[in-house]
């Protein structure tokens, strides 16, 4: 019972993201607002406010250089997170069925159809809040969306990136064109769909307003678990594991460093999406 | 009629009897008075001489007067009284008894009691016809002074033609009516112009002549230099008038000291005394150069006129002609002075020979030219002297010490400033604007058809003159540093007008502040910043002095020159645009082409590798290639441009610049054997599909890029679709939250109540 005292005592937050997930997460902000800002830039380059961004991080060759760079952190991130859901089969000796069909699975099923329905009922006030488990149908969605992003405008990218070995392939220049026009206009829908939907999703809707932190620290109380995520509890408590996941509440000094961060991406996020609207309204062709 | 005739034919026999009979009377008289007179060993003696009585009976009976009795001439003899008479006249013959001899009586040998027989002798008289040719011998016999006798070797006597002359065709015809030796002025003009007619003439109007027909007793005449019988030819070294003898024979008169001397009225002094030293002296001379002047060269011989005489040699206005008798190269040397014949047409503009090489002078030092500016400066030294012009105070100081650092130091002040007259006092006095044509023709011709000129010309108070560029007495070559005309200042010099807000700003509203702009171009940089006077000034590509709008077809600056003008430093690249497709050579077109200005903006031009120029290809390639131009932009070259990429491909990086051609001509960069090279020049593994890419794609032409076109909709259907949801998610989530978190507060609420 020494465990229960703790779970009293000390351990009343429930460790949702791992070291690595978060760790990963950061890099994927950080190279995400970097690719963004540094792509809108040639994107819109036509436009005032987006040359003068680009003079004033050192010009048009500094910020190729580091949209280059982010898209090699991205390749980074995305090799890792394939490699993190490698070792997790490994070492916690998973089935593929349980990956792929699990409480803990990322990959839509049908009751994530269930759950889209239940929500939108719940939206119109016709239904009760669906009880979302670990990951919800839009979380899912956001994850994928990465995995689709990353794939079309990584490939694209690269295409861009190394025009001569390509072609040199047998690839007619032509595609260059085309490469160029899925490279940008998914990553126009990357970003407004980030900048937006996954920021109003996750921080901005009234019950996270005005941040969700739980990126960066880890962990939420068991109340919010409860809350948020009742099946998931339920789910946690039924079998068992939730002791596992129990840790230490992030300390202030955590908490703190992560609004800032956070508050910074998101900020940055907004002024971009901003910018972005007011160039395809006012001055986009 | 019988008795008449018979009458006639006794008649004629008579007096041929009558001559028989009275000729045989006179031989037989004459033969008894040759009976003593042919002894030749007969004389007698008179005043203690002894005279010859003989008579040459040969000779006698070969004169005219071989008819006629010794007793006809020889009137008062008693012929038995022997010896005759003495005391009798009997030797004294009377001409006069048979020949009328009145006209001789008034002559003067008559006057002098000249005998008949001292011309025609006593018993050998011969026809008047016989004399010719030996009448000088004659004289001469009497005649025997020096003078005279030099006749005979005189160019009258010894006249190669058959022209030479005797005696008698100067002293008055003939034989018997010899006047005095002195002849009237006017005879002596009459006879020598019976010969030399335009010489006496001449002489008649010169100042010689004119002195003379006045009477004043000074006054030479054609014997003062010619003399009289010993008149020689003036090639002739004895002559007085040989060449070399001549300022002796005028010194004569004209050395000082002489009464002549003593009536000049003109300023040369020492007139021989000069000549002697003077260069034309020293050649005749010292070097025996008979080419040399003497004082008939310049004022000539017989028409010798006062240099105030128009029709003088001497006249300011002759002079030159005068002097280039001799010194015909003359203009090679004085070329400035008298280009353009100014010396002959106009000698009242420009300083005649003897300004500057005083007359009898003329030394053979070089005279510096400026020494007639002591006098200018006299007055124009100082620093107080003004005029009165328009009611303005204008100073008429001339720093002399700067003038004679200009370009002009070799010049006197009066090489300009030509319109000085010795009749003014001062002689500077309304003397005018300096006309530069003098010896600057070409240059104040073009000026004169400029903007600048006709500007001039029309009076307005804007337009420059040369002065307002060149300076007045502190002009400096446009080789001197210093000069406001040198290629460092002539951007300055230009903007004292051209500058914004100066009287000559230009205004239009593509060319304002063209000083300004100018300053900040490559030419104006390379001049300003760099130091190089090679680069491009105002002057080189308006013109120094035949600038004229860009709207005159005739201006450097005219659409249609501006490429010529431009080769005139760009040859090389005027050379590749002659061949490209914006050449008129090339293309045959209605459309206007391109010139140099129409990419280089002609005062803000800028260096091609520097930003400002690359990122300007709309106002370039732009202005006639919109559409190209819009689609490049479109595509990542353009986008980068955009961000100020130079070093990202731009129109003429692909297309070629100045040589640049239509991508079906195989000497374009484009061409497609051409273009895989072009492409390495950025990307140096280049190949054939590489090269394909679009760099002028659109995605909005479905007709031509039907692959971009329906990409770019499929994505933005994904785009739009995937807002759409989800925007609606978010919108219908909003309100719910809300609501539940009021609820949730308000439960909290209670809770804690």
């Amino acid at each position: 019972m020494s465990a229960e005292n703790n779970t009293e005592n000390k351990k009343v937050h429930y460790e949702r993201f791992d070291k690595f997930t978060r760790s990963l997460h950061i890099m994927v902000i950080i190279s995400f607002i970097s690719l963004a800002i540094t792509g809108m830039v040639i994107k819109f380059s036509g436009v005032g406010i987006f040359q003068s961004i680009s003079k004033f991080l050192g010009g048009y060759e500094v910020t190729g250089f580091v949209h280059r760079l982010a898209a090699v952190i991205t390749f980074a991130y995305f090799g890792l997170h394939v490699f993190y859901l490698a070792r997790k089969k490994k070492v916690e000796k998973r089935s593929i069925k349980y990956m792929l069909s699990g409480e803990n699975s990322m990959v839509p099923n049908k009751r994530d159809w269930k759950e889209f329905v239940g929500t939108v009922k719940w939206f119109l006030g016709v239904g009760p809040r669906p009880e979302y488990g670990r990951w919800t149908y839009w979380e899912k969605f956001d994850y994928f969306a990465v995995f689709w992003g990353v794939m079309i405008i990584g490939l694209s990218g690269l295409f861009l990136w190394f025009p001569e070995f390509f072609t040199s392939l047998g690839i007619p220049g032509w595609l260059i064109n085309v490469a160029t026009i899925i490279h940008s206009d998914e990553a126009l829908l990357a970003t407004g769909f980030i900048f937006t939907v996954h920021f109003f999703n996750t921080h901005f809707r009234p019950d996270k307003f005005p941040i969700d932190t739980v990126i960066f620290t880890g962990s939420i109380s068991l109340e919010e678990l409860k809350e948020d995520r009742p099946r998931q509890y339920k789910y946690l408590v039924e079998t068992g594991q939730l002791e596992k996941f129990l840790v230490d509440p992030p300390s202030p000094q955590l908490v703190k460093t992560a609004r800032i961060f956070g508050f910074s991406a998101l900020t940055l996020g907004i002024l971009l999406i901003v910018m972005i609207i007011y160039s395809m309204i006012f001055l986009y062709q | 009629m019988k008795n008449q005739l018979n009458i006639t034919v006794r008649l004629i026999l008579f007096i041929s009897a009558a001559l028989v009979y009275s000729t045989s009377i006179v031989t037989a008289q004459n033969e008894d008075c040759l009976a003593c007179h042919s002894d030749n060993s007969l004389t007698y003696e008179k005043n203690g001489k002894e005279v010859s009585l003989f008579v040459n009976e040969e000779k006698y009976s070969n004169s005219i007067h071989t008819d006629i009795a010794c007793t006809d001439c020889h009137e008062d003899y008693d012929a038995e009284e022997l010896p005759h008479k003495e005391g009798e006249n009997i030797y004294k013959v009377d001409c006069s008894s048979c020949h009328d001899v009145g006209a001789f009586g008034k002559s003067v040998h008559g006057q002098k009691k000249v005998d008949c027989s001292n011309c025609h002798s006593k018993h050998e008289i011969k026809e008047a016809s016989e004399f010719k040719g030996n009448e000088k011998q004659l004289c001469l016999s009497c005649h025997k002074t020096s003078n005279v006798k030099a006749f005979e070797k005189s160019i009258h006597a010894v006249n190669a033609s058959d022209k030479s002359l005797s005696c008698l065709d100067c002293h008055n015809g003939t034989a018997h009516e010899v006047t005095s030796a002195k002849f009237s002025e006017e005879q002596l003009h009459s006879v020598c112009s019976s010969c030399h007619q335009g010489a006496v003439d001449n002489f008649e109007k010169s100042l010689h002549g004119e002195a003379l027909t006045k009477g004043r007793f000074l006054a030479p005449n054609c014997l003062t230099c010619h003399g009289s019988h010993k008149i020689l030819s003036s090639k002739n070294e004895k002559s007085n008038t040989y060449k070399m003898n001549i300022p002796s024979l005028c010194g004569d008169c004209h050395k000082d000291g002489t009464r002549v001397s003593e009536l000049r009225n003109i300023s040369q002094r020492h007139i021989l005394a000069d000549y002697a030293f003077s260069i034309h002296a020293d050649g005749i001379f010292k070097r025996g150069l008979l080419g040399s002047a003497v004082c008939t060269d310049c004022h000539f011989s017989h028409n010798i006129l006062p240099h105030e005489n128009p029709k003088s040699s001497i006249n300011r206005k002759n002079i030159a002609s005068t002097c280039t008798q001799c010194h015909v190269q003359i203009e090679k040397v004085h070329a400035k002075v008298i280009k353009g014949e100014l010396w002959e047409k106009q000698p009242h503009v420009i300083p005649a020979c003897v300004d500057c090489h005083q007359p009898h002078k003329v030394r053979r030092v070089v005279y510096e030219e400026k020494y007639t500016d002591k006098l200018c400066m006299s007055c124009h030294g100082n620093k107080n002297l003004t005029k009165e012009a328009d009611g303005k105070s204008v100073s008429l100081y001339v720093d002399y010490e700067k003038l004679g650092k200009s370009v002009h130091f070799e010049s006197s002040c009066i090489k300009c400033h030509t319109n000085v007259n010795v009749k003014n006092n001062p002689i500077c006095i309304s003397s005018g604007k300096v006309d530069c044509s003098m010896c600057h023709a070409e240059q104040v011709a073009k000026f004169a058809g400029s903007r600048h000129g006709t500007l001039h010309a029309e009076g307005s108070e804007n337009a420059p003159y040369c002065t307002d560029c060149h300076g007045k007495h502190d002009m400096y070559s446009k080789n001197s540093v210093d000069s406001p005309t040198s290629r460092r200042h002539i951007p300055d010099l230009c903007a004292q007008c051209h500058r914004s807000g100066e009287k000559a700003s230009v205004l239009r509203h593509d060319q304002r502040d063209i000083v300004a702009n100018y300053a900040m171009s490559i030419h104006g940089k390379g001049l300003l910043s760099s130091g190089l006077t090679v680069t491009a000034t105002c002057i080189d590509c308006h013109e120094t002095h035949h600038e004229l709008p860009a709207t005159d077809s005739n201006s450097t600056v005219n659409h249609n020159n501006i490429s010529e003008t431009c080769s005139k430093c760009h040859y090389g690249i005027y050379e590749k645009f002659q061949y490209s497709i914006h050449s008129p050579e090339v293309n045959v077109t209605k459309k206007l082409l391109p010139v140099c200005s129409d990419c280089h903006q002609s005062h803000t031009i800028k260096r091609v590798d520097q930003d400002n120029f690359r990122q300007h290809i709309y106002e370039q390639c732009g202005n006639c290639h919109l559409d190209v131009t819009d689609t490049y932009f479109e595509t990542f070259h353009g986008k980068v441009s955009k961000l100020g990429a130079v070093q990202s491909a731009k129109c003429y990086d692909c297309h070629g610049a100045h040589e640049i051609l239509p991508s079906y001509d195989p000497g374009s960069k484009l061409h497609r054997n051409n273009i895989v090279e072009t492409c390495k020049t950025c990307h140096p593994n280049s190949n054939r599909m590489f090269v394909g890419y679009l760099t002028h794609a659109t995605h909005h032409d479905r007709e031509k890029y039907p692959f971009l076109f329906y990409t770019f909709w499929g994505m933005t259907i994904l785009l739009v679709s995937t807002f759409t949801f989800f925007g609606l998610h978010t919108l219908l989530w909003l309100p719910r939250a809300l609501a539940e978190r009021k609820r949730h507060k308000k439960n909290s609420d209670e809770q804690n109540k």
